[in-house]
């Protein structure tokens, strides 16, 4: 084997050997652990884009852990859409880590570095994993390192919306377990393409007990994914952490996206019998109610932090009802629009970080402050931010929706999914510019001083520029990006040669 | 009774005080319903290999059965992550409380505290 051919397993060993690295670094040689953190991120990123440039042929590689062979031990599965979901989180790692360290987020407390890189190591290994009971575990790592950094920098408000986080995900972590137990007692298998083979063959008998751990994986994943009603727990928690944190949040309620555009497909297709398409009838009512629950909240909004994180559920809302359909031209609308989503995402959060630091005792409340040093500057992110997160042209999110107007025509629910987004839409439109306009228009006449902050240095607002150039840029090259989301909707809803890869042609 | 109804009663038990506990208002009983949850869960994974009595768990050649081996590793790697996360929820709530004074999961102000003197 050559190098080329172990690469796959990099995303998940370059964070886990900068991990612990960083940590015993961190006491005596800050400067070096933290330039090893980086480091590690943009080794990343390199690692991340060879293996989408890789990708790029259409194969579906294979790399069995310890040799082990494919239904027998764990492979990492490296395919169109893995790739392109490793280059995304790596891109938006290095963005906010850059972020966390021109600000000093990372100082608050020891352990920033560690923790953040076992998260991405617990993202890349969701993202590759064949294997379910892996996707698991990998859910478990990203889980665990996700509640030491939401408790980052601590303080009382963190601590009880950390308990309320912490107790919905051992939950959701015990379904996790009850339909991985339902699905090994059906099968005796929890390799994915095994896994659709197996299902494909089982009698009469167990289709009901099929289609109940087919129903409680895809609960697990909405829970994941906050989808509405499951979505309870993610404004709490997102408004309470800090904002650096949340931006990279803005990745983890798309895993939960994530793992259901790989598992229905694959192993819930046509062929799944009583679990076929299981979750098809109730994604679209609860991505619509997602997307109007979102749009409102942006409205509602009391604080920047607060309303960031309601974009995130719209965002997620708006994506599911493109995937709720699952046909190859909307899940490749709902790629793109995912891509963006994530990067808006974690853009309005940077831009509601910066603000924030400027007002001082005012912070993210959506109240009229005195002026603050840089307020033209972060008004303009706001508004750019405020664009992509909304879906106005000339940024991505206006594509992404676009696409997502255009695919669904072809499909029976169209008027709901039309009505939902255009309305929601303008729901969003007024609900930013209400704020938008609150923070950095209307001037306190109670104090006209200025609010005095601690200099700031300018070199803030470049990771959040730096988003947003990056949504222009999927606005420019959309034509390019929509090739790449085709192929790879089309490789994700075609299984049989993801089988053929995995167990080997003889399958 | 068999032994099926046995193990089948005693998930549907612990899995049943753990959703009443997990429900409850304060953070100890969740801590509790959630140790309930997780118990409920290990025999559950370790039923799924099937109720089989007196079977080696290792395979031989001259063997015609054998008990299915992965469920145990399935557990163990379960027991292990719940367990850190039964120490990481403890932790949690003993923070939460000592910060906010009450160990309500809302973090509320308890209303049966006894009013100070």
């Amino acid at each position: 084997m050559t190098l080329l051919d172990h690469l796959p397993i990099a995303p998940v060993v370059i964070p886990a050997m900068t991990a612990p690295l960083a940590m015993m670094l961190m006491r005596r040689h800050a400067r070096a652990a933290t330039a090893l953190s980086l480091g590690g991120c943009v080794a990343m990123l390199v690692a991340a884009c060879t293996l989408f440039a890789v990708a790029q042929d259409g194969a579906i590689r294979s790399y069995a852990l310890g040799a082990w062979p494919a239904p027998f031990g764990i492979v990492l599965v490296l395919d169109r859409l893995a790739a392109m979901m490793l280059v995304l989180a790596a891109l938006l790692a290095t963005v906010v880590l850059g972020h966390a360290l021109v600000t000093g987020a990372d100082r608050r407390g020891w352990h920033f570095h560690p923790l953040f890189h076992f998260q991405l190591m617990g993202l890349n290994g969701a993202f590759l994993t064949g294997d379910l009971f892996n996707l698991f575990v990998f859910f478990e790592v990203l889980l665990i390192a996700s509640y030491g950094l939401m408790l980052h920098g601590q303080g009382a408000l963190r601590m009880k919306a950390g308990v309320a986080y912490v107790v919905v995900n051992i939950v959701g972590s015990a379904l996790f377990l009850i339909a991985l137990g339902l699905l090994y007692g059906l099968t005796a298998t929890l390799n994915m393409a095994d896994l659709a083979v197996r299902i494909a063959a089982l009698g009469a008998a167990d289709q009901g007990l099929l289609r109940v751990a087919g129903l409680l994986l895809m609960t697990v994943f909405a829970l994941k994914a906050a989808v509405v009603p499951l979505h309870l727990w993610l404004p709490r928690t997102y408004a309470a952490t800090m904002p650096v944190v949340a931006a990279l949040f803005a990745i983890m309620t798309k895993v939960g996206v994530y793992a259901m555009i790989r598992t229905v497909p694959l192993i819930f297709g046509a062929q799944a019998g009583a679990a076929a398409w299981v979750p098809a009838p109730y994604l679209l009512p609860a991505a619509i109610l997602g997307a109007v629950v979102g749009f409102v909240g942006v409205l509602a909004a009391r604080g920047l932090r607060e309303q960031a994180a309601f974009a995130v559920l719209a965002s997620t809302g708006t994506l599911l009802m493109a995937v709720a359909s699952w046909r190859a031209a909307t899940l490749a609308a709902a790629l793109y629009y995912m891509v963006q989503a994530v990067l808006a995402g974690a853009a309005l959060f940077l831009v509601a970080d910066v603000t924030m630091r400027r007002r001082g005792q005012y912070a993210d409340a959506l109240v009229p402050s005195p002026r603050f040093a840089g307020q033209d500057a972060a008004g303009l992110l706001y508004l750019a931010a405020a664009i992509g997160a909304v879906g106005l042209p000339p940024l991505a999110g206006f594509v992404g929706k676009l696409l997502i107007l255009n695919a669904s025509f072809a499909t029976p629910g169209w008027p709901a999914v039309w009505t939902t987004i255009l309305v929601t839409t303008l729901i969003g439109v007024i609900g930013f510019s209400r704020s938008g306009s609150t923070l950095f228009w209307k001037a306190s006449a109670a104090d006209a001083d200025p609010i005095a902050c601690p200099a700031r240095s300018r070199a803030e607002f470049i990771a959040p520029a730096l988003l947003l150039a990056v949504l222009a840029a999927l606005t420019v090259a959309a034509g390019w990006v929509t090739a790449q989301t085709r192929a790879t909707a089309a490789q994700v809803m075609a299984p049989g040669p993801y089988v053929a890869a995995i167990l080997g042609a003889a399958r | 009774m068999s032994l099926e109804f046995l193990v089948a009663s005693a998930i549907a038990v612990l899995v049943a005080g753990g959703i009443y506990l997990a429900l409850r208002g304060r953070t100890f009983q969740v801590v509790l319903g959630l140790t309930l949850l997780s118990y409920a869960i290990n025999l559950f994974l370790f039923a799924i290999g099937r109720l089989i009595v007196d079977r080696p768990p290792l395979y031989a050649k001259d063997l015609t059965a054998h008990a299915d081996p992965l469920p145990q590793a399935l557990v163990l790697t379960a027991i292990v992550i719940t367990f850190g996360m039964t120490a990481l929820t403890v932790i949690l709530s003993l923070r939460s409380f000592l910060e906010s004074g009450s160990d309500q999961v809302d973090g509320l102000a308890d209303p049966d505290a006894e009013e100070p003197a």
